[in-house]
C-alpha cells in the first residue's frame, strides 16, 4: 500500500489548508486507548498523525515527550506493541499514521523488517530523529521498498547543501525543525523561520511541515501561513497525561485538536 | 569508496564519515547539531595539522599538567605475583588526579580556536568534570557540568572541587541518574545552545569527529609509556592493560602499539555482580552492536534496543556504551576485552594501596584487579604495563563504607 501522505498534502492544497499533524506516544496515557486516540484526534481535525515510539535514551526529545515516553516504557509498550497498535487504530481510521523515534530500535529491529511490518500495520511513513541522511541509505532504500515515506528533519543550523540533500532524501514532506533545541511548547515563533521555509522550498516541491515549539492556535496559524502544515506535539501529550483520568476527555481532546485545525485554514 | 583498509596504515583509522572498519562510528544525532560537527571537524583537523597548536597543547601538558607522567617499575608487585614485570603508567600524576585532563585541554585549546564562550561536560565519576572545570578555570569559560544525581551522591568530593573551580553541577535524575543519562541531557543542551557552546565530551565516544579527536589527545599516554619502557628496557612491552568505562584511557595507551603486532592489548570491563546478573557495565563482553550516543558501537541493550541500566561500583565505568573504535579492535581481534566484578575491584584497590604505596581510583582498581590473575601466567622476562589512569582520593569515602570502616 503506497503512503498516503502525498493525496493527504494534494488534497489540502486543493482546499486552500494546512496540515494538522499531531503527535502523541505510542501507550500514553494508555496502552489501550492509543487506538481510540489517533480515531479520535483524526475525527476532530489533525490530517495526520505521529505515533512516538518510545525509545530510553532520547536526544531530540524534551522533558514532556521524554516524560511520555519513559511511562510507556514502564507499562511494557516495545516497538512491535506499537506497531500492533497502528493496526488496531487502522481499524477505525484511514489517518496517515507516521511513526516517530530513534534510529537504535529500528536498527535492532531490523529495518527492512521495521519497514515491512510498519507497511503491513498501516503506517505511512517513519521520522528517525537522530538519523542524518548521511546515515541513512540502508534506511531509505528498505523504507522505499514497502511504501514507507522518509521525512527528515531540517534545523535552523543546517546549511543551503544539506537542505538540499535533506530535502532531496524526504518523501511525504520535510520537517522543518522551528527552532535549536528539543521538543517542548514555547511562546513565539523565531523571526528567522520564513527564511528556512523559503531555503527548503527552493530545494524541494515537497510539502513542509513546521514543528517543535508550535502550541497553540495562533502558532498553527503563522505556521500554516508560511508551510503546509504544522506539527503539534508536546502540548497534546501534556493535555493527554492531564487529562487522563477526566471523564469528560474525549470531549476536551476534540474542542482542543479542532481549534487547532481551524486555525489551519486559510482565507 | 577506494578504501584499502587492509593495508597498515588504514587498518585503524576512520574513513571520511568517522567509521572504523567501515561500521563503527559514524553519526546519529539530531540535525541540528550536524552541522556543529562539521564545524568541529574541519577545526580540529586544521588544528592537528598546526605546528603551533600542537605546540600550545604540548606546553600546557608539560608545564600545567606534569607530563611526562612516569613510567614505575612495580617492583613488589612483579616479585608478588612472580611473572610479567609489571610496569605502572602514572596517570594518576597528573594535575586533577586522572588521565581525563590531557583532553579536557586539548579540546579547550579547541574551543577557543572556535571562538565558543560556554562550555558543557558530562560526568561519571566527576573526573572528567573536573578536569573540565580546572580547564574552564585556566582560560576563564563559563563551565556547566551534568552528572548523574547516583553519582553526585557516590562522588561528592569530585562535586565539591568542581564547585570550587567555579562550575556548577547539574545533578540529572531521569532514567538511571547515572553516566548514560548526564550524556543525554548534554546531548540536549547543546542541541539547545549549538551556536555558542562546545561540548566536551570525557571519552572516546559520541558522534564524529569526538571518538578520533579524544583519542589523539589521550595517545599522549602511549607515546610516553611507548618511549619510556623502550628507554629503560630497550623494548616495547609484551602485554598493555587499562580499564575500559567509554574506553579512553585504553584507547590512549593502545593506539601507540597498534601496529606492534607483537603488543597484547587487554581492556577490562566492570563485570559488577558478576555477568550472570543484570548488574554489570560490562559492555564489549556482553554487550550487542547497536546505536548509542551518537555512533554505532557495541550497546548493553535489551532485545528491542532499549538501552539497559548498569551497575559497577565505579562511577567511571558505569556506562552501557563504550568508544566504537574499541567495538572495530574487538571485531578485529587487535584487543581481547575481559571483565572483573565489583568484588575483585575492591580487593585490587586494598592490594595495590598496600603493595605499593599508591591509592588507585576504582577504575582503575579493574585493570589491576585483570593483571593481578594474569601476570602470574606469563614468563618472567615479559614485560606488562597497566595503565594507573587515576588516583582513588574520590573513592575513599565510598571505599570505607563498604569495608565498614566508616
Ligand atoms: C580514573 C578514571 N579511569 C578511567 C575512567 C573511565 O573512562 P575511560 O574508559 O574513558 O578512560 C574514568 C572515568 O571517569 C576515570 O575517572
Amino acid at each position: 500500500m503506497p503512503s498516503r501522505l502525498p493525496q493527504t498534502f494534494a488534497a489540502l492544497k486543493n482546499k486552500n489548508e494546512g496540515a494538522l499533524v499531531a503527535f502523541l506516544t505510542a501507550g500514553d496515557p494508555g496502552v489501550e486507548s492509543t487506538p481510540d486516540l489517533i480515531a479520535l484526534i483524526a475525527e476532530a481535525g489533525a490530517d495526520v498523525v505521529e505515533l512516538g515510539i518510545p525509545y530510553s535514551d532520547p536526544l531530540a526529545d524534551g522533558p514532556i515527550i521524554q516524560a511520555s515516553s519513559q511511562r510507556a516504557l514502564d507499562r511494557g509498550v516495545t516497538p512491535p506493541m506499537s506497531l500492533d497498535l497502528v493496526r488496531q487504530a487502522r481499524e477505525k481510521t484511514q489517518v496517515p499514521i507516521v511513526l516517530m523515534t530513534s534510529y537504535n530500535l529500528v536498527w535492532i529491529y531490523g529495518l527492512e523488517r521495521f519497514a515491512k511490518d510498519a507497511a503491513e500495520a498501516g503506517a505511512d511513513g517513519a521520522i528517525l530523529t537522530d538519523l542524518p541522511p548521511e546515515e541513512a541509505e540502508p534506511w531509505k532504500a528498505a523504507a522505499q521498498a514497502h511504501g514507507i515515506s522518509t521525512v527528515f528533519l531540517v534545523a535552523p543550523t543546517s546549511t543551503t547543501e544539506r537542505i538540499a540533500r535533506i530535502a532531496g532524501s524526504s518523501t511525504g514532506f520535510v520537517y522543518c525543525v522551528s527552532r535549536t533545541g528539543v521538543t517542548g511548547a514555547r511562546k513565539e515563533m523565531p523571526a528567522d523561520l520564513p527564511q528556512l521555509i523559503d531555503q527548503i522550498r527552493a530545494a524541494t516541491d515537497t510539502p513542509v511541515c513546521v514543528g517543535f515549539g508550535v502550541s497553540n492556535p495562533e502558532h498553527v496559524a503563522q505556521v500554516c501561513a508560511m508551510a503546509d502544515g504544522a506539527v503539534v506535539g508536546s502540548k497534546l501529550v501534556e493535555f493527554l497525561h492531564q487529562n487522563a483520568d477526566n471523564p469528560g476527555r474525549d470531549a476536551a481532546v476534540r474542542d482542543l485538536v479542532s481549534g487547532w485545525k481551524a486555525a489551519t485554514r486559510r482565507f | 569508496m577506494a578504501v584499502d583498509t587492509l593495508s597498515a596504515e588504514n587498518l585503524y583509522v576512520a574513513d571520511a564519515q568517522g567509521r572504523f572498519g567501515g561500521e563503527f562510528g559514524g553519526r546519529f544525532v539530531p540535525e541540528t547539531i550536524i552541522p556543529a560537527l562539521d564545524e568541529l571537524t574541519e577545526a580540529y583537523a586544521k588544528a592537528k595539522a598546526d605546528p603551533a597548536f600542537q605546540e600550545e597543547f604540548a606546553y600546557y601538558c608539560k608545564d600545567y599538567v606534569g607530563r611526562p607522567t612516569p613510567l614505575f617499575f612495580a617492583e613488589k608487585m612483579t616479585r608478588e605475583l612472580g611473572g610479567a614485570q609489571i610496569y605502572l603508567k602514572r596517570e594518576d600524576l597528573a594535575h586533577t588526579g586522572a588521565h581525563k585532563i590531557n583532553n579536557a585541554l586539548g579540546q579547550i585549546l579547541l574551543a577557543k580556536r572556535m571562538n565558543k564562550p560556554r562550555i558543557i561536560a558530562e560526568t561519571g565519576a566527576g573526573q572528567h568534570g573536573v578536569a573540565t572545570a580546572t580547564a574552564c578555570a585556566l582560560f576563564g569559560y563559563e563551565c556547566e557540568v551534568y552528572m548523574g544525581e547516583e553519582d553526585v551522591e557516590r562522588q561528592k568530593l569530585n562535586v565539591i572541587r568542581m564547585n570550587l573551580l567555579g562550575a556548577k553541577v547539574i545533578p540529572v535524575s531521569s532514567g538511571t541518574r547515572t553516566l548514560k543519562d548526564a550524556l543525554n541531557e548534554a546531548m540536549r543542551d547543546w542541541v539547545t545552545n549549538v551556536r555558542n557552546t562546545h561540548y566536551i565530551i570525557g571519552t572516546v565516544a559520541g558522534p564524529h569527529p569526538y571518538p578520533t579527536m579524544v583519542r589523539d589527545f589521550q595517545s599522549i599516554i602511549g607515546i610516553e609509556s611507548r618511549q619510556q619502557i623502550q628507554e629503560e628496557t630497550g623494548g616495547l612491552p609484551d602485554v598493555v592493560v587499562a580499564c575500559i568505562g567509554g574506553g579512553s584511557n585504553a584507547m590512549g595507551i593502545f593506539y601507540p602499539f597498534v601496529h606492534d603486532a607483537g603488543v597484547r592489548l587487554i581492556g577490562v570491563e566492570a563485570a559488577g555482580h558478576g555477568l550472570h546478573t543484570e548488574h554489570h557495565a560490562a559492555t564489549l563482553t556482553a554487550g550487542s552492536k547497536g546505536v548509542l550516543h551518537g555512533s554505532a558501537s557495541y550497546v548493553l541493550q535489551d532485545t528491542h534496543g532499549q538501552v539497559r541500566s548498569t551497575h559497577s561500583i565505579s562511577a567511571g565505568l558505569d556506562y552501557p556504551g563504550v568508544g566504537p573504535e574499541h567495538a572495530h579492535f574487538k571485531e578485529q581481534g587487535r584487543a581481547e576485552y575481559v571483565s572483573v566484578t565489583d568484588e575483585e575491584a575492591l580487593d585490587a584497590f586494598q592490594w595495590v594501596a598496600k603493595s605499593e604505596g599508591i591509592i588507585p581510583a576504582l577504575e582503575s582498581s579493574h585493570a589491576f584487579a585483570h593483571v593481578r590473575k594474569l601476570a602470574p601466567t606469563l614468563p618472567k622476562e615479559q614485560k606488562l604495563i597497566v595503565c594507573l589512569s587515576g588516583r582513588g582520593d574520590k573513592d575513599v569515602d565510598q571505599v570505607a563504607r563498604r569495608l565498614g570502616l566508616l
